[in-house]
């Protein structure tokens, strides 16, 4: 019996050991590709900026007094980095609309799809990954090619009449978001589509045999039922566009910074690594903060499926 | 609450259904006809693909004939959405919301006819309480066993107060006992609504013993509509005949006919009186049916011999089956009784007496 026992025990022991072997690639990447770095950047945040970019290694929590307030060069008293605040704001601001929009567009483009023929679902998807093919780059160069004033669109409004001057949306926040939407919109539309794609439509008749309208029954059965797609697509595509940084740069002309120009401008022309550092460690916990606020509140109420 | 019993509730009026255009569209309902009155348990039983869920599906809304009309109280109701039609339907998958409470699910219906709060709460009280789930009104409805899940489907459709009820195959998911249950609770709820039943099924005990008017649907067809004792004891052709319950078909040639009668001479000779479906005569070969616990076995002097081949006993009742000196299998059922009166055995020469108004003519 004692035997018995014995060998169990052994084999739960040898058990342990294969599981922790399995997992061992994962937990190296897990620590060289994301722990690892981070610390990095933690370290060097509380670091001084060397002259000729780098750091020196010495203690200082200048480059964090730094990310919200700006020391007088005259009198050395603090006051509110307009600057930075000014950009934090607009990259929150333009990630939420692009978020929207995003929605907008890809709400009606996911449920098309959806309720395609089985055969020609996969092809929809397949278009609309085809962008995805191409260098953001040069994506970005494309939009900036339609939206300039001697672009495509301006052209085209001229030549049919309807606007005399070129209008302005190259070099505005509305021309890094039309960019931002039409780079980040399939992240939006894959998984609101996975998540309608699961979506019984006989709970939509079932709607409709109890008088609710198309539109009640979008708003009362359909929307609730995607929301899972609604808040993972919400998420894709509102964290890479707080951290944009081609986007920005191109369509913005230099003007208009975000978050992700201003951390750049630290590594490069500023030389200031560690306020780069410490503005990276503040993009991750605003993104954090959102993620939270954001799965709290679209958590309630749809516990109870998927 | 019963209206007048005779008007139609729904007319259904040469209605026609194909799925898929193209060379070879399917023919899901064919010409179909039939009215269904107010306040009735009205059934449709038929094997599986027989265009039952479909001609459901027409009358809610959710597809739309190709051919015909359906009349609700005379009205044509081809103009109406689904939302706008005061029927609704227990679906076969229940569907019920599931981001929604069983009580939420109840009142929705409700919501959406933007009846005020305080109707809706009581109504929804007494929906529960119809249903007997008033412990579970706060449950989500992916936390409720399938057979309550039924019921607050039931609940869900009966809240709106429609005029019309579909129940598509509803009790086709649950174990035989609550099944039982089911039916019983079903003709109860029927009964204190007074709202017009149709019910789907392809199980023809449950049609039998739930149904006021039973339609037997084969391929797109109804082939005959008429009581649950009009269907099975007159079945007008083979495949009515043949789906409910068990039936001998017996070749005969009529001999004589008058009003619904006719005399019949059997393959053995003899001659019985059966009855003749609606509106049929004939005066050359015909197929005559007889239940197995409308004839009995003799020793002699019935109308078909034969030799006993094989004798099962049901507990309830035994089935003998007789090979008949004409050709073919005839079988008799006779009740078990607890007397030991000598009973006939496996091999011996038998006669079968046909009861009077036993057999029927069947119209193919
Ligand atoms: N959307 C559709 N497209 C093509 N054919 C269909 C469609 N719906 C039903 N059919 C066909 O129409 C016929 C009738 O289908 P229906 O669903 O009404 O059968 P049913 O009597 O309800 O069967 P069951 O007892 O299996 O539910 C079947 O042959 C079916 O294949
Ligand atoms: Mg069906």
């Amino acid at each position: 019996m004692a035997g018995a026992a014995e060998t169990a025990r052994k084999a739960e022991r040898d058990d342990i050991r294969k599981r922790w072997l399995l997992s061992a690639p994962a937990l190296l990447i897990i620590f060289f590709a994301a722990a690892g770095p981070l610390a990095i950047v933690v370290v060097y945040s509380f670091l001084e900026p060397g002259s000729y970019g780098d750091v020196r290694w010495t203690f200082s929590t200048d480059a964090w007094v730094s990310v919200i307030l700006q020391r007088d060069i005259f009198d050395e008293t603090l006051s509110i980095a307009d600057a930075h605040v000014a950009i934090f704001w607009r990259s929150v601001l333009l990630s939420l609309a692009t978020t929207v929009f995003a929605f907008l567009f890809g709400f009606p483009t996911a449920y098309f799809i959806a309720t395609r023929p089985e055969r020609t679902r996969a092809l929809w998807l397949f278009l609309i990954t085809i962008p995805f093919w191409t260098n953001l780059l040069i994506r970005t160069f494309a939009i900036q090619e339609v939206i300039r004033n001697e672009g495509l669109l301006n052209v085209a409004l001229m030549k049919l009449g309807l606007i005399s001057a070129p209008i302005q949306i190259i070099y505005t926040d509305t021309a890094i978001m039309i960019g931002m939407l039409y780079v980040y919109l399939p992240l939006m539309v894959l998984p609101l589509y996975a998540s309608m794609e699961k979506l019984d439509f006989r709970l939509v008749e079932a709607g409709y045999d109890l008088y609710a309208t198309r539109f009640q029954v979008l708003r009362r059965i359909i929307l609730p039922m995607v929301k899972p797609g609604i808040v993972a697509g919400s998420i894709l595509v509102f964290i890479p566009s707080l951290g944009a940084y081609v986007t920005p740069r191109i369509l913005g002309g230099g003007r208009n910074l975000m978050l992700g120009n201003l951390i750049e401008l630290q590594f490069g022309q500023g030389r200031n690594w560690p306020l780069g550092a410490s503005l990276s460690i503040t993009l991750l916990v605003i993104v954090m903060a959102a993620l939270l606020i954001y799965i709290r509140y679209a958590g309630t109420g749809g516990r109870n499926h998927g | 609450m019963p209206e007048s019993p005779d008007r139609n509730a729904i007319e259904i009026r040469r209605v026609s259904k194909f799925f898929g255009g193209g060379d070879a569209p399917v023919k899901a309902l064919d010409t179909v006809s039939v009215a269904i009155r107010e306040n009735e348990f009205f059934t449709l039983l038929g094997p599986s693909g027989c265009g039952k869920t479909t001609l459901l599906r027409l009358i809610a809304g959710f597809d739309f004939p190709t051919d015909g009309e359906i009349l609700l109280h005379g009205q044509d109701i081809a103009p109406l959405p689904p939302y706008k039609r005061p029927v609704n339907t227990v679906f076969q998958s229940y569907a019920l919301f599931p981001h929604l409470t069983v009580a939420q699910n109840i009142a929705f219906g409700l919501e959406m006819l933007g009846r005020p709060k305080a109707e809706i709460d009581a109504r929804v009280t007494q929906m529960l309480k119809l249903v007997r789930m008033e412990e579970l009104r706060n449950r989500s409805t992916a936390q409720i066993s399938g057979g309550q899940q039924q019921r607050v489907a039931l609940a869900r459709a009966l809240a709106p107060q429609p005029k019309v009820l579909l129940l598509d195959e509803p009790l086709s998911a649950l174990d035989f006992k609550l099944r039982k249950e089911m039916q019983i609770e079903l003709k109860r709820l029927q009964h204190e609504t007074g709202i017009t039943f149709i019910f789907v099924t392809h199980d023809q005990e449950e049609a039998l013993t739930m149904s006021d008017r039973i339609a037997v649907m084969s391929a797109g067809n109804i082939l005959q509509v008429g009581s649950p004792k009009d269907i099975y004891d007159r079945p007008a052709v083979r495949f009515v005949a043949d789906f409910i319950g068990e039936t001998n078909f017996l070749e005969a040639t009529v001999e004589s006919s008058s009003d619904g009668r006719a005399g019949v001479r059997l393959g053995s000779g003899a001659v019985i009186e059966a009855s003749v479906p609606e509106g049929f005569s004939s005066t050359g070969k015909v197929t005559v049916v007889i239940r197995p616990e409308h004839a009995r076995l003799a020793e002699a002097g019935g109308e078909l011999s034969g030799k006993l081949s094989n004798i099962v006993y049901f507990g309830t009742d035994t089935h003998f089956h007789v090979d008949l000196d004409v050709g073919g299998t005839f079988i008799v059922r006779e009740q078990n009784t607890r007397d030991d009166r000598r009973r006939a055995r496996e091999g011996d020469r038998v006669s079968i007496v046909v009861g009077k108004g036993a057999a029927q003519v069947l119209r193919d």
